[in-house]
C-alpha cells in the first residue's frame, strides 16, 4: 500500500519547510529511517526520513519548493502502484466491501457481521466494533494527516545526554501550549530510569509516538558525539527533579502586573559591573600552555556564569505567567551570530561540566549553528543566556532577554584600563558585563548578588574548581 | 522419541488411561464400532470392550448428562463430542451441571469428567461447523479449558485432564489430527495450566494456542529471515491461564501479538491484553495487537474462508506493526 510522505514539523515552531535537496530519486529503494530529503526549517537544515519502506514512487514537489507542514512531498510504495492523488495515500477501495455485500441482510446477520466491514480479519480485534468502522471506510480520501503512517512527527531523535525540558524557546506569543508527550509505556519507563525528559525527543512511531528505539538512538548518538572530541563522556549527576514550580505570591503578582505596565511585555532592568580579568588571563594562558586544547575567555565566563547560577537559583528561572519555574540545573544558552540572524544553542548541565567539556561543546555547537545544522532540541530549553560581543570591540551593551528565561548576560570586551588597584593607579585588564533581568522574576538585589558571585569567581578563578 | 500423529498421540493417552484406571471410560457418537469419527479411538472397542468404549445415540445433551452423572458417583468419563459445534446442544450439562456441581454441593460431590473433541475451522465446512468456542468455556468458573497444539502436548495434556478432579473441556484441532511430531517414550503427563515457550526470541512475543501454534511458528520462521526474532508462547491451557509465562516473555520482548482461531470480540486475546497491559504496562513499547478470525460467520467460499482466517501473513504484518516497521492497519 502506498504511503504518502508529508512535510513534517521538524522544529517546534515550524509551519512550512523548503525542500532543499532530494536525497532519494524516483525509483530508489528506501528503508524506514532513510533520509529522503533535506528540508530547511525556520531554524536549521534538517533531514526528512522515511516512515515506510518500499520504493520512492514519486517526488510530489520539486527541490526548492516550500511546503506547508503535513502537505505531501513524496509517495513510497511498491513499483507499479498508483501514485496519483497525493492527498489520498490509500487510493484502493476498501476491500472488505465484498464480504459485507455477500452477507445476509444486515438485520438478519448475527450481531456485527455488517458492522465491521473494514478489517477483513487482519488483526481483526483492533477494530473498534460499531459505528466507528463505517466512518473508517469512508475516510481514505481525507487529509493525509489523518493517516497514522503519514502523520507529521518530529524528526529523528537527537543528541545530548540527559535533556531537560526544551520547550519551544523564544517565539514570543507562542504561548504555553505544552502538548502531551506521546510515548510508549516502555519509553516512559526507560526515560524515568535514566532521568531523561521526553519533552522534545522526536518520536518515530505513529503520530510521533516516542518508542524504545528512539531512546536507543539517542544514547548511541550521544556516545558517538562524545567519542571524537576526546572529552570524557559527561553523565549529569541529575537533580532529583529538573525544576521546582513556585506559585506566585500576591506581591509577586502585583510586581509582575505593575512592572509589565511600565515597560513592555518584559519589564527589564539592567545591572552592569566591571570585572578584573588579570588572573583569568593568567589562568587561561597557563591552561592553554598545557597543549590539551584551547579555552577561550568566553568559555571561562560561561563556566563561571553557570556556577554562579547554581548558587543563585533565583536567576536560573523561567517566567511562566502563573508561576515561576526555578531550574535545578543550569542549561546555558549562548547567542551565536549566524547569517541573517542569531540562534542560541544550549549547553546542558553547564554547571556540572568541566571547562574542557564546555569549550569542546561550545565550539561544536557554534560551528554547527553557523552551518545551520542544529537540531531543535539543541537550541531550546535554555535556562539562562549569555551573549558576547567582546570580540567585536564592544565595551558594554544590553542584551534582550530570551523568554521564558529571566535573564541574559551581555559580555563586553576585555580592555586594559587605568584603575586604582591596591591603592595604586595602574593598568589592568577589565571586562564589563551587563545583566538584563526580567523584574517579574529577578529583583535588583537578587541580580546584583548573582553578579557579585560571578565577579568574585572570575577575579579568583580558582573558585571555578572550588 | 517416536514421531507419531496428533491423532495417535490422543489414542495412546486414552488407551494408557483406560488401562491404568478402571474408572475411566470413553463415550460418544461413533467412538466404538466406527473407531471414532476422526479415528482417535481406533482399536479401543476391541481392546476394552463395550462397557468401557460406549457408542451413543445422536443426543449430545443426553450423553453429556450421563457422563456428568457417572462422574458425580465416582467414575472418570471421557465424553467425545464429534465436534465442539455439536456440543452446543450439551452446553447446559457442561456449564450448568459439570461446572457447578462441586461448588453447589459445598464440595461434597465432584465431577472429574473430560469433554473432548475437535474445535476450530477445518476446510470449507461452512459457518455452522467452523467455530472456535474456547472463549465460551473459558468464561465459566469451574471449567478447565485445554487446547494442545502438538502431538506431545496432546498426549500429556489429555492424560492430565483425565486425572484431574475437575471438569475439563479439551478442545483438539481438527486440522491437527494428521500433523506429526515427536512424542516422549514411556509414561509422562503434561501439567495443566502451564504454557510453553515453543520458540525463544527477543523482539516480540507471539501468544498462541492449538492450531495457531503452527501459524505462529511459521510466521516466526519467516520473520527470522527478515531479522526479527520472535518468541512463540503456546498457552496449552486456556484456563487456568499461565499468565506468568506470558508476562515474563512480554517483559523481555516489550511487544506482543496474540494469535487465535476464534472471533475477536471477547476472545482469548482480549483476556490476555487485559492481563498484560494491567500487570506490565510499563514494559510495553507498542499496543498489543491481535490476529483473529474475521468477525463474521465463517464463509464457505474457499477464498473468502482463507481471507477470514488467522494466517501467517497477518501475523507477520501485526508483528511489523508492533515493531513500528510497518504502519498500523
Amino acid at each position: 500500500m502506498a504511503t504518502t510522505v508529508v512535510m513534517e514539523a521538524l522544529s517546534p515552531t515550524m509551519e512550512e519547510g523548503r525542500l532543499v535537496e532530494w536525497k532519494k530519486q524516483e525509483g530508489d529503494k528506501v528503508a524506514v529511517g532513510d533520509v529522503i530529503a533535506e528540508v530547511e526549517t525556520d531554524k536549521a537544515v534538517m533531514e526528512l526520513v522515511a516512515r515506510a519502506a518500499g520504493t520512492l514512487l514519486k517526488q510530489v514537489v520539486a527541490a526548492g519548493a516550500t511546503v506547508p507542514v503535513s502537505n505531501p512531498v513524496a509517495i513510497i510504495g511498491e513499483p507499479g502502484e498508483a501514485t496519483d492523488a497525493p492527498g489520498a495515500p490509500k487510493p484502493e477501495p476498501p476491500k472488505s466491501e465484498a464480504p459485507r455485500a455477500e452477507a445476509p441482510k444486515p438485520d438478519a446477520a448475527p450481531a456485527s457481521a455488517g458492522k465491521t466491514p473494514s478489517r477483513e480479519g487482519e488483526t481483526g480485534a483492533s477494530a473498534p466494533a460499531g459505528s466507528a468502522a463505517p466512518a473508517e471506510v469512508a475516510a481514505p480520501a481525507a487529509a493525509p494527516a489523518a493517516t497514522p503512517a503519514t502523520a507529521p512527527s518530529p524528526a529523528r531523535p537527537a543528541a545530548g545526554p540527559g535533556r531537560p525540558e526544551p520547550a519551544p524557546v523564544p517565539a514570543a506569543g507562542a504561548g504555553n501550549g505544552g502538548t502531551r508527550v506521546k510515548a510508549s509505556p516502555l519509553a516512559r519507563k526507560i526515560a524515568a530510569d535514566r532521568g531523561l525528559d521526553l519533552q522534545g525527543v522526536a518520536g518515530s512511531g505513529p503520530a510521533g509516538r516516542i518508542v524504545e528505539r528512539d531512546l536507543a538512538n539517542l544514547s548511541a548518538q550521544a556516545a558517538a558525539q562524545a567519542g571524537p572530541a576526546a572529552v570524557p563522556a559527561f553523565v549529569p549527576a541529575g537533580s532529583a527533579t529538573p525544576h521546582e514550580d513556585v506559585p506566585l505570591t500576591q506581591i509577586r503578582k502585583t510586581i509582575a502586573r505593575r512592572l509589565a505596565q511600565s515597560i513592555g511585555p518584559i519589564p527589564t532592568f539592567y545591572l552592569t559591573t566591571e570585572i578584573d580579568m588579570e588572573r583569568v588571563t593568567e589562568a587561561r594562558e597557563a591552561l592553554n600552555a598545557l597543549g590539551e586544547g584551547k579555552v577561550s575567555f568566553n568559555d571561562i565566563t560561561m563556566k563561571a556564569t553557570a556556577l554562579a547560577l547554581r548558587q543563585h537559583r533565583a536567576c536560573n528561572a523561567w517566567w511562566q505567567d502563573d508561576h515561576i519555574r526555578y531550574w535545578n540545573d543550569v542549561h546555558l544558552a549562548m547567542a551565536v551570530a549566524v547569517q541573517d540572524g542569531l540562534i542560541t544553542p544550549v549547553i546542558r548541565y553547564a554547571d556540572q561540566k568541566s571547562l574542557r567539556q564546555i569549550a569542546a561543546e561550545a565550539k561544536d555547537l557554534a560551528g554547527r549553528a553557523r552551518d545551520r545544522r542544529l537540531k531543535p532540541d539543541e537550541y531550546t530549553g535554555g535556562t539562562f543566556s549569555v551573549s558576547n560581543l567582546g570580540m567585536l570591540d564592544i565595551d558594554e551593551f544590553t542584551a534582550v532577554i530570551n523568554p521564558p528565561e529571566a535573564g541574559i548576560l551581555a559580555i563586553g570586551r576585555i580592555a586594559e584600563r587605568a584603575v586604582v588597584h591596591d591603592g595604586e593607579l595602574t593598568s589592568r585588564r577589565r571586562m564589563r558585563v551587563t545583566m538584563s533581568c526580567d523584574h517579574r522574576v529577578i529583583d535588583g538585589a537578587t541580580g546584583a548578588q548573582f553578579l557579585k558571585t560571578l565577579k568574585a569567581m572570575l577575579e579568583n578563578p580558582l573558585a571555578l574548581v572550588w | 522419541m517416536a514421531v507419531i500423529t496428533y491423532r495417535d498421540a490422543l489414542n495412546q493417552a486414552l488407551r494408557e488411561e483406560l488401562k491404568r484406571d478402571p474408572d475411566v471410560f470413553l463415550m460418544g457418537e461413533e467412538v466404538a464400532e466406527y473407531n471414532g469419527a476422526y479415528k482417535v479411538s481406533r482399536g479401543m472397542l476391541e481392546e476394552f470392550g463395550p462397557m468401557r468404549v460406549v457408542d451413543t445415540p445422536i443426543a449430545e445433551l443426553g450423553f453429556a448428562g450421563l457422563g456428568v452423572g457417572a462422574a458425580m458417583v465416582g467414575l472418570r468419563p471421557v465424553i467425545e463430542m464429534m465436534t465442539w459445534n455439536f456440543a452446543l446442544l450439551a452446553i447446559d450439562q457442561i456449564v450448568n451441571a459439570a461446572a457447578k456441581v462441586r461448588y453447589m454441593s459445598g464440595g461434597q460431590v465432584g465431577c472429574p469428567i473430560v469433554f473432548r473433541g475437535p474445535g476450530g475451522a477445518a476446510l470449507q465446512l461452512g459457518a455452522q461447523h467452523s467455530q472456535s468456542f474456547e472463549s465460551w468455556y473459558a468464561h465459566v468458573p469451574g471449567l478447565k479449558v485445554v487446547m494442545p497444539g502438538t502431538p506431545a502436548d496432546a498426549k500429556g495434556l489429555l492424560k492430565s485432564a483425565i486425572r484431574d478432579d475437575n471438569p475439563v473441556v479439551f478442545i483438539e484441532g481438527e486440522m491437527l489430527y494428521n500433523t506429526k511430531g515427536e512424542v516422549p517414550d514411556g509414561e509422562y503427563t503434561t501439567p495443566l495450566g502451564v504454557a510453553e515457550i515453543k520458540r525463544p526470541g527477543a523482539d516480540v512475543t507471539l501468544v498462541c494456542h492449538a492450531k495457531t501454534v503452527t501459524v505462529a511458528l511459521k510466521a516466526a520462521e519467516q520473520l527470522a529471515g527478515e531479522g526479527v526474532d520472535a518468541e512463540v508462547v503456546d498457552l496449552r491451557t486456556i484456563r487456568p491461564l499461565d499468565t506468568e509465562t506470558v508476562l515474563s516473555s512480554v517483559a523481555r520482548t516489550h511487544r506482543c501479538v496474540v494469535v487465535e482461531e476464534g472471533w475477536p470480540f471477547a476472545g482469548i486475546g482480549a483476556q490476555l491484553v487485559d492481563t498484560v497491559q494491567r500487570e506490565i504496562f510499563d514494559e510495553l513499547d507498542a499496543p498489543i495487537l491481535r490476529v483473529t478470525a474475521a468477525d463474521v460467520p465463517m464463509p464457505y467460499n474457499k477464498l473468502l474462508e482463507r481471507a477470514a482466517k488467522a494466517d501467517v501473513p497477518k501475523v507477520v504484518s501485526a508483528v511489523k506493526q508492533v515493531l513500528y516497521l510497518e504502519a498500523s492497519a
